[in-house]
């Protein structure tokens, strides 16, 4: 089980830098799903079965599918000079150092944190369910008021207003 | 199961948030940088979910389920603003988005 979690979590590592670093949206896309379904095999050999498939589902499967059909429906690739212009190697350094020097204080930090060792078991979705549903209730509802909110909003800022007059006005300016 | 103990997880799910925020810092591309945040809101997911299963309670879990509501609400809403910053100034570059007031409006 050990090294389930190195090679997932290797992978998941792995395939976010190479989504960040990708110029190809939809590669980048790729990569990150496959990101995302590494990270559900670590929760699932965390003891989160629930959790897991969750993650598949809704991570992986709608937000993903959005994203690839936004970037589908923009159809970029041919109008990013800006960032081909200063998106050199060299740009990585600094923030790279940067991170670095966070995950180092990260690591003092837990190095000087005492975990009690214990024993993981299977947290299944009866109890997560029991949970949401009496300790969390109220959350549960801000939450689905959150959801509504991004309903509405998406809606909203997704319509596009007509800006052409007519159809033949539009072929003569192209002309 | 897994007996890793728990700062080396931790210390993964810090390094992938710190991944997100290497991403977010140097890629100008709007679409890249909502992809870099949802790397970290996933990162922050997976310590609540390392944190439960230590403790073993489920409240881990439960948390789990609002970021990935939150996650969904967020990115909704992201790709919506995308979508009318695309038809507005036909680029999907961050900083040329940084005038409050249209340039070419002025112009007409």
């Amino acid at each position: 089980m050990n090294t389930i979690f190195y090679i997932a979590g290797g992978v998941a590592i792995i395939s976010s830098l190479l989504a960040i670093t990708n110029r190809n949206a939809i590669h980048a896309l790729l990569y990150l799903i496959l990101s995302l379904l590494s990270i559900s095999v670590i929760f699932y050999i965390l003891g989160a079965p629930f959790s897991a498939a969750l993650e598949v589902i809704v991570y992986a499967g709608a937000i993903m599918v959005l994203f690839i059909f936004v970037v589908m429906m923009l159809n970029i690739g041919l109008e990013e000079e800006q960032e081909n212009k200063w998106l050199t190697p060299r740009m990585w350094i600094v923030p790279s150092i940067l991170a670095l020097a966070l995950l180092i204080i990260f690591i003092y930090v837990l190095k000087e944190f005492q975990f009690e060792k214990t024993t993981a078991d299977i947290i299944g979705p009866k109890q997560v369910g029991i949970k949401m549903f009496t300790k969390y209730l109220l959350a549960v509802e801000i939450s689905a008021i959150l959801l509504l909110a991004g309903i509405i909003g998406g809606y909203h800022l997704g319509k596009q207003k007509k800006k052409v007059l007519h159809r033949f006005i539009d072929n003569i300016r192209k002309i | 199961m897994v007996t890793i103990s728990m700062e080396i997880q931790i210390l993964f799910a810090g390094a992938l948030f710190l991944t997100g925020l290497l991403g977010l810092l140097v890629r100008r591309n709007i679409i890249f940088m909502l992809l870099s945040i949802e790397i970290m809101l996933n990162s922050a997911a997976l310590v609540f979910i390392i944190a439960g299963s230590h403790w073993m309670q489920a409240d881990g879990q439960v948390m789990f389920i609002f970021i990935l509501t939150v996650s969904a609400a967020e990115v909704s809403v992201g790709l919506a603003l995308i979508l009318q910053m695309y038809h507005h100034y036909r680029t999907l570059d961050a900083d040329a988005i940084n005038r409050l007031h249209d340039k070419k409006e002025n112009e007409k």
